[in-house]
């Protein structure tokens, strides 16, 4: 066999397990992430979307946080204006996490409604600047 | 002084334009008074822009809130340090200190390239003066002018983002830039080959530096920023897969690719076509990191670009992928190789597998980072790809890689003799063999931080091996010594081995990532003497202890500090703090949400890395993160040996390493050592 050709098995060999890795990747830790709005919709025509790992972006709904610091246990309502859920988290929030900050939740949505966080990510629109006094 | 700004703002891009014009068309028509205008383009666009960082650092240190961008980003209270950062702190200034950068880097290459290389100048100096332009006319137009005046003038800024106020963030963001915008002068100069034709290994030479220089800086970058997220943001690790971060890599990633392919060019006139098409690449896809950035696609990926500065990068981008395609494929004909590939078993065959694994590496980050956008469109649902994803994905590739580093240096170039092979890999082998057999007997199971180590020490069994060669051929021939002997390889090869330093840092790096897998974390709510217990992967028994909470107000916030008392085993090691800060403007408001001080003590082993979460009802019953990072300390450690190793091989002097057309580099690797050394 020509050098040339063995080089080539051993490309499509390393282009091929990167192909893979990526398929199976996505296959084994690939999270949908959706909006309330899109998580009713697909619960109500899909129920196996209960307890199924996942996130959920969308903006905390302002007057609705209570903070047990004791147990660590933080409780708030999301919405994407039209769809409102529930949310539990046992765990330390990120500094950036307050009433109505825009926020990512990771976790599964439950039967009873409430979608139980494993993870909270806050996002800030401008990072790097003050935040407009409201 | 806004206006001063403002004026040379508008005089860099006339003058860039003119650079560009003149470079081009005098490089087309053999002019030589066209060329030496685009040459003094260069020139003043740098002055030009100076004056402009000047004008803004100058607005920024007197106060003067009249400035949008200083009301936005400073504060009368912010110390001085933060005032330097300021400058690159936001948007606007730092698309300035961009343009700024790179006009210096323009003007530093008209002025510093030999003459040998005086053909490629006059398009290296239009192209370096047309990206120039683009960052003025971003700030010109898009506006996102440093100089635009504030609707009022506030008594007092809006203050700096307290996670800005770190040292990591003075030095971290331009280290990136200047990695970033480096890349702008090879490929200059790759698109100046391609467009004279003159398309010979003369290229490469004149940019080595270049190259090594922006890798090294991308490199410092990504270093420095890992240090500030681990410790400024808190949550206890330094890599999040966060597409920001991802944009850094890539072109690194890209960097590192062509840093080796080079030399079988150089060598063997193979990998022309490659090597031109990966300083393009990692060119675009440092346009393409700022690009996703800026643009907000990441911050919300619902929102294709929000802001204007977005479609400004994402126009330049596919116009320059599209000239820079165009005018590659047109000169493809002219980049034949001049030899072909003779054995698998060879350095050559060894370094494209490498390059192949890098740039695979690389679009796994790049289809991950656009993943949720691509699964949009094509499924109509947005599927994240997270850090699960990417460890998934890239910790195979990543080891295999690790161990190409240790392969690629026994392979002799061309065809490597079964002799050959036994002589070089005894050694490394037998060093890897080693190290696993002695982590099984100690208990370790998990595969890939058991992969990373053996790897580990095979890789370094070969570096040693290489410096024992090269030490013993000169301690034979000239009666060195042998520390005398190391001091010579080095300083009379630096790029082969300053390499090995940098392969070395590579090994060091992975030890630390790969003990991340061992991390032990827990939560508790302590009362003052109250304790939490936790185990580290060290097999030793930490102890904290909450000794009580002081708060107090600093220049600019409010300190609530957390003391621990903290045991190894029930032996007092030491104490550790950590804060919850509040930042206030000068009127005592409060300007930005509370961001935290992590409490970390760095050993060699483990790192203790302490979080203050809250305060029970303002009591002094408070909430902690405890987590311990084993071999944390071996990445900071690897970053400073890689850029040690970098600046070994970029020292100026030494000996130039022969191009190719030597054709007695056919020699086998192991023999080869005396006279590369000796070259």
């Amino acid at each position: 066999m020509k050098a040339g050709t063995k080089f080539a098995i051993g490309a499509v060999l390393i282009v091929g397990s990167v192909g893979y890795l990526m398929a199976a990747g996505i296959r084994q830790t690939g999270q949908y992430f959706l909006t309330p709005s899109e998580l009713a919709q697909r619960v109500s025509a899909d129920p196996s979307f209960y307890d199924l790992g996942l996130k959920v972006g969308a903006r905390v709904v302002p007057g609705t946080v209570s903070k047990e610091t004791a147990t660590q246990t933080l409780r708030f309502h999301i919405t994407d204006g039209t769809v409102n859920y529930p949310v539990i988290f046992k765990g330390l929030p990120p500094d950036t996490f307050t009433d109505s900050v825009e926020v990512v939740v990771e976790g599964r949505l439950q039967k009873d409604g409430v979608i139980h966080a494993t993870n909270v990510l806050a996002k800030c629109g401008s990072r790097y600047e003050a935040v407009p006094k409201a | 002084m806004s206006l001063l700004g403002h004026l040379s703002l508008w005089l860099a891009f006339l003058v860039g334009l003119w650079g560009a014009i003149t470079g081009f068309v005098g490089g087309a028509q053999q002019r030589p008074d066209l060329q030496q205008s685009a040459r003094n383009a260069t020139l003043a666009l740098f002055g030009a822009l100076l004056v402009a960082v000047i004008s803004l650092e100058v607005a920024i240190f007197r106060h003067d809130f009249s400035l949008q961008y200083v009301a936005s980003r400073t504060s009368r209270n912010l110390p001085t340090f933060y005032l330097w950062s300021a400058m690159y702190s936001g948007q606007e200034g730092s698309l300035l200190f961009w343009a700024a950068v790179l006009s210096l880097f323009g003007a530093m290459t008209q002025l510093l390239t030999s003459r040998r290389h005086r053909a490629y100048l006059p398009y290296v100096a239009a192209i370096t003066s047309l990206v120039a332009t683009f960052f003025v006319s971003v700030m010109l137009f898009a506006p996102a002018n440093p100089f635009q005046r504030a609707a009022f003038t506030p008594l007092d800024g809006s203050g700096m983002n307290p996670q800005l106020q770190n040292p990591g963030m003075v030095f971290h963001p331009p280290m990136l830039y200047l990695g970033y915008i480096s890349i702008t002068i090879p490929f200059a100069f790759a698109m100046a080959a391609l467009l004279t034709k003159k398309l010979d290994a003369d290229w490469l030479v004149a940019v080595r530096k270049w190259t090594i220089v922006s890798w090294l800086f991308l490199s410092i970058g990504l270093l420095i920023g890992m240090w500030w997220a681990y410790v400024e943001l808190g949550w206890g690790g330094y890599w999040a897969w966060d597409p920001v971060e991802n944009a850094a890599l890539l072109p690194w990633l890209v960097m590192t690719a062509f840093l080796h392919s080079v030399m079988i060019q150089e060598k063997r006139g193979m990998l022309k076509k490659w090597n031109l098409a990966l300083v393009i690449g990692a060119w675009l896809l440092s346009i393409f990191g700022t690009f996703l950035t800026r643009s907000g696609v990441i911050a919300s990926v619902h929102s294709f670009t929000q802001s204007p500065v977005g479609y400004f990068f994402l126009a330049f981008l596919v116009a320059a992928a599209i000239a820079s395609a165009i005018v590659y494929i047109n000169r493809l004909p002219l980049l034949e190789a001049e030899a072909t590939l003779e054995s698998v078993v060879s350095r050559e065959a060894s370094f494209l597998f490498n390059n192949l694994l890098l740039i695979g590496l690389a679009f796994s980050v790049l289809w991950g980072t656009l993943y949720p956008i691509i699964s949009e469109w094509v499924q109509g649902v947005k599927v994240t790809y997270g850090p699960p994803t990417f460890n998934f994905v890239n910790i195979p590739l990543g080891l295999v890689l690790l161990l190409l580093t240790g392969i690629g240096p026994l392979i002799a170039w061309r065809r490597a003799s079964p002799a050959n092979l036994r002589r070089q890999f005894a050694v490394p082998v037998t060093a890897g063999v080693f190290a696993l057999l002695i982590l099984l007997v100690a208990g370790m199971r998990d595969l890939g931080p058991l992969l990373a180590f053996t790897f580990g020490a095979f890789v370094f069994g070969t570096v040693f091996q290489e410096f024992a060669r090269g030490a013993r051929a000169r301690h034979r021939q000239y009666g060195e010594s042998t520390a005398f002997a190391v001091v010579q390889l080095l300083s009379r090869n630096r790029r082969r081995y300053g390499g090995y330093i940098v392969h070395i840092a590579i090994v060091l790096l992975f030890v630390g990532f790969a003990g991340m897998a061992f991390k032990t974390e827990t939560e508790a709510t302590l009362r003052p003497g109250e304790s939490a217990e936790l185990k580290g992967s060290d097999g030793h028994v930490y102890t904290f202890t909450h000794l009580g909470i002081s708060q107090y107000n600093a220049l600019n916030r409010q300190v609530t500090a957390a003391l621990l008392d903290v045991r190894r085993d029930g032996k007092d090691i030491g104490r550790l703090r950590t804060e919850k800060r509040q930042h206030v403007d000068a009127f005592g408001n409060n300007t930005f949400e509370p961001s935290t001080e992590v409490g970390i003590m760095s050993g060699l082993r483990v790192d203790l890395y302490i979080v203050l979460a809250g305060l029970v009802n303002g009591t002094e019953q408070a909430v902690f993160r405890f987590t311990i990072n084993p071999l944390v300390w071996w990445v900071w450690f690897g970053g400073f040996v890689l850029v040690i190793g970098g600046l070994i091989v970029l020292w100026p002097g030494g000996t130039a390493v022969a191009v190719r057309g030597s054709k007695a580099s056919s020699v086998q690797a192991g023999y080869a050592v005396k006279l590369e050394a000796e070259r």
